[in-house]
């Protein structure tokens, strides 16, 4: 009888949570999927009809969005990477006992809303702002120069709002490593440069991709940034869906664009999952 | 303890989603029918017999209309008793019904008693789904009274069964001094490469599809989808050029002011209140080739929780005098006529800055429009369920994408 | 820290051949590029605050009306009686403090018991377990709020405070059953089954043990679920219906014209997340004892 219930434990614990999960995730993506194949408008309602071509008409129009949004994203994670590495790198090999001082200093930032801090760089970044100003009055810029509404804002927006999640994962990996290793590595003779690219970067891989994936999957879906910082040919796919969703109203567009975004970023995140486990990702999301 | 996930998980998973997919084909479901005019007259009389006073009203409207603690609100408040909650919520029609679509079609409050919309798709829709109570007739006194005649017939709503109009007034162009030398005169000066990535358009697909039409030279009220597809060429020239900045709801007037924006399609009385409130020094005109001409109406959400308290409100703004005051705050066009005498009385009696504004109130060709503005204004594009589709999908994606 | 056989690794992959460069010119080279990683961090430090900076100088700003875009004028007096000078802005506030609590009581209650499990018990379907939570944390935000809306919209369920606090406990809960994992890993076994030992039943060792053991992690959890939520953008704003959070009211308000009384209070946040976390950071050094 013991043995009964001491099995069944797990799966009672589980349960609760398991059911929200359920009903609040899981569902509503299929629920998702379902009304992407829905035709119809607010008025007269929609019905489920199988209209595949839903996905050919919102391919054929937002395409471009679909792959700005992920060269976005892969430019903003490269650049979470180059800015984001060598602090990290810092933090874990030099940081000594602060440590988590210059951890709590980079998350600093996000006791702050999101949309205010994109907010304020939008008035720091304004074209006639505390930043641009006095340059062009000194003429060192042409009175027509921006900033804003240029594909460079975005992707500065959206390196600066995703810069931390890169580094965290980075800096778990790098943190675990033994610093016997980089000296024992050293002392058979091998120069910095190569001690770091043979024995350190190879060993925070893991931290690396997870960082990738912790920076590219938000990037790739996010709307605000583009839509506080970019003009018109900057949109991503997100404000096309937000547009569809709270705007237009046409759900089925809409859902089938949220549907094929989350199937391409899907394919990544499960190959990763698939290739490094999920131990990485949920590691540092613990912190 | 990890567990790398297993092919026999994700397949365990996989098969339990198609299941329930195959079971989910529920849809959205869309409007119930509407019942013919003469029941729905006895069932809004039924309805407004059984209303009850109350003491607070909720107000929602656009920005850059008045204050949230205006006079008229105020006076209001000391003459009923009725507390007023002023929302300042709407920035564009489509954003704001597609927010309070869902709550209504599921049965739930809006929390608001009074909404403001423009005569566009969304009035039309509105009164498609029977999401607005009919306004109770016999509470209007004011407004039978003193509401001038154009605005007691109005086309999109005959006998003004659903709405009364708020304020009436022009999309034209705004612009800043400071960093445009020449002043506009033609809507082609919104496609002047010099200006380029300075330039607002407008989101809203009902304005900005008037405003191609007019670079095109077509009446929009009479256009044919042939117009709409050449307008919508020549708007997406303007964005592939790169001469648009962006595409804006009420917004733009934040942009402009910042310097970020030099010239766009703007709303008449926003510059002046702008200008009133953050001392800045933008200008506006009505295009030649034309501007366009639009009403915004008071409506009551369906399962308002203070429908009568909302008539009062509705029918107060209708006395000369707070019409009058309306006016001189916000400097758009009143449906009181008679209005521009008080104003006038107004301005003769204030002294120094007040003065200087309400002169320039009183005599403002865009609040007192002669009939040569009235013959250049053009109402939107009319939209009929049959043409809705084609249209917004010309539209949208110059806008959208 | 163990050296695994990860090091043997690393110590084959080094050159066999001795280097000439390495030994005499280590030291210079090493205090040249280690500065240049410290002006690096600070740099990046720096520019992440930036933004915090002008919303802190800004709150100060004493502008016309609701353009709070050039400085006119030093004044605090944003910070007294005139912050609620927005009722509606108050009631977004009000809103948003609120489902941050629902919320963090609700994922913390389900998402300690989730991460217990995932912690302590190998048992079958905890593979999937695993790829559910990381596929809700991994999940981007904009699939999850449309997801939920068309889920609403198709239920005609009203949207408002109660699908706010639902959604939000969504996500907590796998960010706190995470969290109360990781802290689950690293229990001792030993304890509970001392515990046990001694006579203690299993709700009396759960009590008395193994809670005040994953108490750090708990706590953890709850902040971060308190964090997460009271950030909460896009979610929110596909299934708050009318009602607003400070969030959404920022968005909003950014077409109007951000009124100084937004910056008061994202500063009055930011010092009060400061001061919560220091003291956590105290705290948690003395309980380690």
């Amino acid at each position: 009888m013991k043995r009964w219930r001491a099995a069944a434990v797990p799966y009672l614990l589980i349960l609760p949570g398991g059911l929200w999960l359920v009903i609040f995730f899981a569902i509503p993506v299929i629920v998702l999927i379902s009304l992407s194949t829905q035709q119809g408008n607010v008025v007269d309602g929609f019905t489920q009809t199988f209209h595949f071509a839903n996905y050919a008409s919102a391919w054929d129009n937002y395409h471009d969005q679909f792959i700005r949004s992920l060269l976005y994203g892969g430019i903003a994670t490269i650049l979470c990477i180059a800015g984001g590495y060598p602090v990290a790198y810092w933090i874990a090999f030099r940081g000594g006992a602060r440590k988590s001082t210059y951890l709590f200093l980079l998350l600093l930032p996000f006791f702050v809303s999101f949309v205010l801090r994109t907010v304020s760089w939008q008035y720091f970044l304004s074209d006639n702002g505390i930043l641009l100003s006095p340059l062009k009055s000194a003429g060192i810029l042409p009175q027509n120069f921006r900033i804003l509404a240029t594909g460079t804002a975005v992707v500065g927006g959206l390196t600066y709002n995703y810069l931390p999640f890169m580094v965290l994962p980075i800096y778990v990996a790098l943190e675990r490593i033994d610093p016997r290793l980089v000296e024992a590595a050293q002392d058979l003779y091998a120069t910095r440069a190569a001690a770091f690219r043979r024995v350190v970067l190879p060993l925070s891989l893991p931290g690396l991709f997870a960082g990738v994936l912790l920076t590219f999957v938000p990037v790739a879906a996010d709307y605000v940034n583009a839509a506080i910082l970019g003009g018109t040919g900057n949109t991503m796919i997100g404000n096309i869906i937000q547009d569809e969703f709270l705007n237009v109203q046409d759900y089925p567009t809409g859902a089938a664009l949220s549907f094929m975004l989350m199937a391409i970023l899907l394919i990544g995140m499960f190959s990763y999952a698939r290739a490094l486990g999920t131990e990485e990702v949920l590691e540092v999301a613990a912190r | 303890m990890t567990a790398r996930y297993s092919r026999r998980a994700a397949l365990q998973l996989g098969g339990l989603s198609a299941a329930a997919l195959t079971a989910a084909a529920c849809g959205v479901q869309g409007a119930a029918k509407q019942q013919p005019a003469a029941q729905a007259e006895s069932a809004a009389d039924k309805f407004w017999k059984a209303q009850k006073k109350t003491g607070t009203v909720t107000f929602a409207n656009w920005a850059l209309y008045i204050d949230p603690n205006h006079q008229t609100l105020k006076d209001f408040t000391a003459k009923t008793g009725i507390k007023v909650t002023y929302n300042e919520v709407i920035q564009d029609d489509s954003s704001f019904f597609a927010k309070i679509h869902p709550q209504l079609a599921s049965g739930q409050s809006t929390g608001y008693d009074i909404m403001v919309i423009t005569d566009g798709l969304e009035f039309s829709e509105l009164l498609a789904l029977g999401e607005v109570i009919p306004l109770d007739q016999s509470m209007l006194t004011n407004f039978h009274k003193y509401a001038g005649t154009p605005y007691q017939h109005r086309s999109f709503d005959p006998g003004n069964v659903y709405s009364v109009p708020w304020a009436s007034g022009s999309t034209g162009i705004a612009w800043n001094p400071k960093y445009v030398k020449t002043p506009p005169t033609s809507v082609s000066d919104l496609w002047n490469p010099a200006y380029a990535g300075h330039v607002g358009m407008m989101s809203d697909p009902q304005e900005i599809a008037n405003f191609g039409l007019f670079k095109i030279g077509v009446d929009p009220e009479s256009s044919t989808q042939k117009d709409w597809e050449a307008a919508a060429t020549v708007l997406k020239q303007q964005r592939g050029a790169g001469i648009v900045r962006q595409y804006y709801d009420q917004s733009y007037i934040n942009a402009l002011s910042k310097g970020d924006v030099w010239i766009t399609m703007a709303w008449s009385g926003d510059i002046f209140q702008q200008n009133l409130s953050a001392g800045t020094n933008l200008q506006f005109i009505v295009p030649k080739e034309g501007g366009t001409i639009w009403t915004d109406n008071m409506m009551i959400p369906k399962y308002a929780a203070n429908p009568v308290a909302a008539m009062q409100l509705i029918d107060w703004y209708y006395q000369p005098q707070m019409a009058a005051m309306l006016t001189e705050a916000i400097n758009y066009i009143t449906p009181v006529p008679g209005v521009q005498d008080i104003i006038k009385s107004d301005a003769a009696s204030a002294k120094g800055s007040d003065k200087a504004t309400l002169e320039a109130v009183a005599s403002s060709p865009l609040v007192w429009l002669s009939a040569a503005d009235y013959a250049r204004l053009k109402n939107y594009v009319p939209i009929t369920s049959k043409n809705q589709s084609t249209f917004y999908g010309i539209f949208q994606p110059v806008v959208a994408g | 820290m163990t050296v695994d056989i990860d090091s043997e690794r690393a110590r084959d992959s080094a050159p066999a051949a001795p280097s000439a460069v390495a030994g005499g010119r280590r030291r210079p080279r090493r205090r040249w590029g280690d500065r240049l990683l410290f002006a690096w961090t600070w740099l990046i430090i720096i520019w992440l605050a930036l933004p915090i900076a002008v919303m802190i100088v800004f709150s100060f700003n004493n502008p016309h009306g609701r353009f709070n875009f050039t400085w006119v004028g030093f004044t605090l007096k944003w910070y007294g009686p005139h912050l609620l000078d927005y009722p509606s802005l108050t009631t977004a506030m009000e809103n948003s403090l609120l489902v941050a609590f629902a919320a963090t009581v609700g994922s913390v209650v389900l998402g300690t018991l989730v991460g217990l499990a995932l912690g302590k018990y190998r048992f079958r379907g905890l593979g999937s377990a695993n790829l559910v939570q990381f596929a809700a944390i991994s999940a981007p935000d904009i699939v999850l709020a449309s997801s939920l809306l068309a889920f609403f919209v198709t239920l005609r369920v009203p949207l408002g405070l109660p699908t706010i606090i639902v959604a939000h406990i969504m996500f907590c809960l796998s960010f706190v059953a995470v969290t109360v994992r990781a802290r689950v890993l690293t229990l001792d076994r030993s304890l509970e089954e001392a515990a046990r030992d001694l006579g203690a039943g299993p709700w009396a060792t759960f009590r008395l043990v193994t809670l005040p053991l994953i108490f750090p992690g708990v706590l953890a959890g709850a902040l971060l679920a308190f964090a997460i939520s009271i950030d909460d953008f896009v979610v929110t704003s596909f299934v708050s219906g009318s009602t607003q959070t400070f969030p959404l009211w920022i968005w909003s308000a950014t077409r109007n014209g951000l009124p100084p009384q937004v910056d008061v209070l994202g500063t009055l946040i930011f010092v009060a997340g400061l001061v919560i976390a220091a003291t956590s950071a105290l705290l948690g050094r003395r309980g380690t004892r």
